[in-house]
């Protein structure tokens, strides 16, 4: 049996695309932050409770409308979307003049609202999802056996990344982005209604989020817990790939996942703890992050 | 200025604080219980607000009141912390003045609600925890422990399988008392049958995904993978297993099932699964009716915790009537020499070290041709005598056995 | 001056009563950590201008320290908490050199995970139990002589460790040391302009937070004779900034107010939604009673949109402008 530093090579490659299942997610969701905090500057707490709700609305489409997953896939993220603008429009947006600081705690009390209101409705015990019947079924890779569900996580996060980096970097609309991240009022002067187009990237980012929470409600238990633990790692992520790139941030969390993935197999018990020792590091040598900028 | 602050802040102070005292009942015309367990997380359908009814039905079988004196019961979640119920047990204590207090789900918050009904010398229930800890090491006078614990599930459930060719065996276990009290449990009746254990991982409580564990378990090679978790945990590891065919290389032996694990993963996933259980609704007459009363008033079949609640309620009332006291003392010398046998129990007796040994059951789970409908889950493989799962009195780490 | 003393030696005086009152000691005491808990952290915040996301990690470090230290190694309870206090001070060292690097939402950010580090270590940490916890701690005897098992006692080595603590922290608003942290909070390049050295002084602050956050986490462990994870969670830094917020940042008696607020809250919200429920008829604000995660974050939402300032602040504020615009600022 061929071993890599002892441990044999199934377990290995094994963790390793368990790693890069995680890591999607990471990345999705770093994305969103990322997106989020380069033009509003808000750090957005309640990124993992929007995601929760993508995966909670999945679950209410099949269990009360008999809506499928792929329609799922396609609704949920529209209306954390809408949610979302609703959020930003209602109560964000008194904040901007205001430290930053606010908008945190602003989030972090949506978060709480947000878990304390699915919890007294839906405990905490999870709501199963089935597999959707199309992707049901495993592949023997020959070193493991592949749910086949969780390869399309990986693939549907990956193309959605690189979307929305080919957006943002490529088009106009994403010019139009990032020079109303450098310098908004030069931006409104040219015509370019800046406050619609906040109130759009806000919703935008948590579609993100809602988007990774209906991919992960097969995989995962549907709690009102799910987001706050994956939350902190998240903003890990975030500190190390530095929020000035998107591409950074794609980078960053598939690297920690599959980081991750290899810490469960050599050193489990500092599996949990991994991305926040990576981050300490990197916070010493490289305080803008890896692919930050100074701001 | 800084005065009117500090005079503002002592009057809205002095208001609370004095409304927080007001409110606490101190009266001790009553016969007060109170039930701390997990209502709205991991166990909650094990026991939670069904635990809560089998102990009100126990409560009004029992008449409502005992000799002019009202039977009261209050309840928490503890939330799985076992801060929370620490702080609330010690609160119902000092200010309620409850005179039984009954533990749920949730082994470290059994121990943690022994210790403090030891300290307050008062009777302390504890149904739903598994940890056998409760009546060996951490044993108390006070503790009753009612239901059923880690060692006999591991004599009934190791023995069986192993005997019947598993020999090694890979454990996934819930990182906390319970957890690892099962996996040690189970340890020590694999290699005392001559078997072998590979290995073992611990996830943390509440773990959602499984896989990369159950990866690792698999690269062990075992034949066995011992469930060491319950509940929510268990049925999660279950289905995850199933996504990755584990099930074609090791055999799944679960440590710990509730009939609503079953129930909620299906018998098309389970069957042919064997495990111990204490009490099952459809063993008899008297246990179907009183699951039958049961289900109306829950909308489900009990699980075999709630029936032990009901019974633990039931026997300690008993107690008070029959020595026409609330005196932990007193109470707790009854109970220790009365045979237990109701719906719940059989050939049951309250040993010195306050575990109440009776008969366990080996089940297997019925194949979906087998099963007349919803909760025809099982069928009863033999009966374990409680002398010979439970630990004995030689083997007891208790510091009440004398020896 | 005089007014502010009596003020103070008034509600010493309150404190000293409170279980005459029939107060349960228990309650008051632990209203008490969490006072000290939020002046501590409200002298980072309020006081410096820096919001740490994890200063649950100062309480859960040095209740599970000085609980171990006393019950596994036998240290006298003085001894015992002292060590939880060093732990905790340690562990600011080292968080806050870390996150001072960055400043601002970065400061935040970094400060959470590293708690959360913290977290999943006690979490997976032999000594400390996991999720069971360190349970039965034995309170002991201060100074060999008085026994704290006894819940009065114990319940006046609270109060002169609250008094001590809050003591700490006055003095070190109303110093040089203060003034310049107050100067960073207002106008960072501007005081480094002036020639401090702002990093050591933002250094000092965290440590000093985190010391005094420790000493609440010790006493705490000895009122509940246990430490246990839920002393470490970003929740429980969630809700010292919810403290903070309602009582008022930036002033010394807000966080007092604010932890006597929300241990209140935690405590009656289910038993005003149950009276909620049987007033209006609705089942469903029963439920509502049950969370109090629903109620806190409300509060905070409102707080943080409308209501910054905090009681003590809004009500210092209100009181200025009774006074009129012949007044100077203190």
């Amino acid at each position: 049996m061929i071993t890599i530093f002892g441990i044999p090579l199934q377990a290995f490659l094994g963790q390793l695309l368990l790693g890069l299942v995680n890591g999607s997610f990471y990345a999705i969701l770093s994305l969103g932050l990322a997106v989020i905090f380069g033009l509003l500057n808000v750090i957005n707490f309640a990124h993992g409770a929007l995601y929760m709700f993508g995966a909670f609305l999945a679950w209410m489409g099949l269990s009360y409308f008999d809506l499928n997953y792929w329609v799922m896939l396609a609704i949920a993220p529209f209306i954390v979307g809408v949610f979302g603008i609703f959020i930003e429009r209602c109560l964000l947006k008194h904040l901007y003049k205001l430290d930053h600081l606010y908008g945190l705690l602003l989030t972090f009390g949506i978060t709480l609202l947000m878990e304390g209101l699915f919890r007294s409705f839906y405990g905490v015990s999870g709501q199963p999802y089935s597999t959707p019947e199309a992707l049901r079924g495993a592949t023997n890779l020959g070193f493991m056996v592949l749910p086949n569900y969780r390869a399309w996580v990986v693939v549907a996060s990956v193309v959605v990344c690189l979307l929305t980096w080919f957006v943002i970097e490529r088009t106009r609309l994403g010019a139009l982005l990032r020079a109303g991240t450098e310098n908004p009022r030069l931006v409104e002067a040219f015509g370019v209604n800046v406050p619609l187009m906040v109130t759009l990237t806000y919703g935008f980012g948590v579609a993100l989020a809602g988007f990774a929470g209906v991919l992960a409600a097969p995989i995962l238990q549907i709690s009102p817990l799910m987001g706050s633990n994956l939350i902190v790692v998240v903003f890990a992520v975030v500190v190390i790939g530095g929020m000035g790139s998107i591409l950074g941030a794609i980078v960053t969390g598939l690297g920690l996942g599959v980081i991750e993935g290899l810490t469960k197999v050599f050193w489990p018990e500092a599996s949990s703890t991994v991305v926040f020792i990576i981050m300490a590091i990197v916070l010493l040598l490289r305080p803008a992050g890896l692919f930050g900028k100074e701001k | 200025m800084k005065l009117r602050t500090l005079s503002a802040s002592l009057m809205l102070a002095g208001f609370g604080l004095v409304s927080q005292s007001a409110l606490a009942n101190i009266s001790d015309d009553v016969i007060r219980i109170g039930f701390i367990t997990d209502m709205a997380s991991v166990y909650s359908d094990i026991d939670g607000p069904g635990g809560i009814e089998a102990a009100r039905m126990a409560i009004a079988d029992a008449g409502g009141e005992i000799n002019g004196k009202k039977i009261e019961l209050i309840f928490a979640d503890h939330q799985n912390k076992a801060d929370v119920a620490a702080a609330k047990a010690r609160e119902w204590f000092d200010q309620q003045k409850i005179d039984m207090l009954m533990g749920g789900t949730n082994s470290g918050v059994n121990l943690a609600l022994a210790g403090i009904a030891a300290e307050k010398k008062k009777v302390f229930m504890a149904v739903g925890a598994a940890a056998s800890d409760l009546t060996g090491a951490q044993c108390s006078p006070y503790t009753a422990h009612w239901a059923y614990d880690t060692v006999a599930l591991a004599r009934g459930t190791g023995s069986a399988i192993v005997k019947a060719g598993g020999k090694s065996w890979y454990f996934l276990t819930a990182d906390y008392a319970f957890g690892h009290a099962l996996e040690r449990d189970t340890a020590n009746v694999v290699k005392a049958a001559g078997g072998e254990v590979k290995g073992q991982v611990r996830a943390p409580l509440n773990s959602s995904d499984f896989s990369s564990f159950l990866l690792q378990a698999q690269s062990s090679k075992a034949q066995i993978l011992g469930l060491a978790n319950a509940g929510g945990d268990t049925v999660n590891s279950i289905k995850a297993a199933n996504e990755f065919g584990i099930g074609k290389t090791m055999k799944l032996a679960g440590l710990l099932i509730f009939i609503n694990d079953i129930h909620s993963l299906g018998l098309n996933v389970t069957q042919g699964m064997q495990f111990t259980d204490g009490w099952y609704w459809d063993q008899n007459d008297e246990t179907r009716a009183w699951s039958a009363k049961f289900e109306a008033k829950v909308k489900r079949k009990p699980s075999m915790v709630q029936a032990g609640d009901y019974s633990a309620v039931s026997y300690y009332l008993q107690a008070v009537k029959a020595t026409g006291s609330d005196d932990s003392d007193t109470v707790m010398k009854w109970l220790k020499s009365t045979k237990i046998n109701d719906m719940f129990a059989k050939n049951g007796y309250l040993r010195e070290d306050g575990r109440m040994v009776h008969d366990m059951f080996l089940m297997e789970v019925k194949k979906p041709s087998e099963s007349k409908g919803p909760w025809d889950y099982y069928k009863q493989l033999a009966v374990l005598p409680g002398e010979e799962v439970y630990t004995t009195l030689a083997e007891s780490t208790c510091k009440l056995i004398k020896k | 001056m005089n007014r502010q003393a009596l003020g103070y030696v008034l509600f010493i005086v309150f404190l000293a009563a409170i279980p005459m009152l029939g107060i349960y000691p228990i309650f008051a005491m632990k209203i008490m950590c969490y006072a000290l808990f939020a002046c501590a952290f409200n002298l980072l915040l309020g006081f410096t201008g820096l919001l740490s996301f994890g200063h649950a990690a100062f309480l859960g470090s040095a209740a599970y320290a000085s609980g171990h230290a006393i019950k596994v190694w036998g240290l006298s309870t003085e001894l015992g908490i002292l060590y939880g206090v060093a732990i905790a001070g340690a562990l600011g060292v080292v968080m806050g050199a870390l996150a001072i690097r960055r400043s601002g939402i970065y400061f935040a950010m970094i400060t959470m995970a590293l708690s959360q580090m913290a977290y999943f270590y006690f979490l997976q940490a032999k000594f400390t139990g996991g999720e069971d916890g360190l349970q039965g701690v034995p309170r002991g005897t201060l100074f060999g002589m008085i026994d704290l098992k006894n819940d009065l006692n114990l319940y006046y080595l609270v109060m002169v460790i609250f008094i001590l603590g809050y003591f700490i922290i006055w003095r070190t608003v109303h110093s040089p040391f203060g003034q310049v942290l107050k100067a960073i909070r207002e106008n960072e390049p501007r005081a480094i302009s002036l020639g401090y050295d702002v990093e050591r002084f933002k250094l000092l602050a965290f440590v000093l937070s985190a010391l005094l956050a420790g000493l609440a986490g010790s006493t705490k462990m000895l009122i509940f004779v246990s430490a246990t994870l839920s002393d470490a969670t970003w929740q429980m830094s969630g809700l010292v900034i919810l403290m903070t917020l309602i009582g008022g940042m930036g002033t010394l008696v807000g966080p007092v107010l604010g932890a006597f607020i929300v241990v209140l809250l935690e405590n009656k919200v289910g038993d005003f939604g149950a009276a909620l429920a049987k007033l209006t008829g609705v089942e469903w604000f029963q439920r509502l009673g049950e969370s109090v995660t629903i109620v806190i974050g409300l509060i905070f939402v409102i707080c943080v949109l409308s209501f910054r300032r905090g009681l003590v602040g809004e009500f210092n504020a209100w009181i200025e402008k009774r006074k009129g615009p012949a007044t100077t600022v203190t």
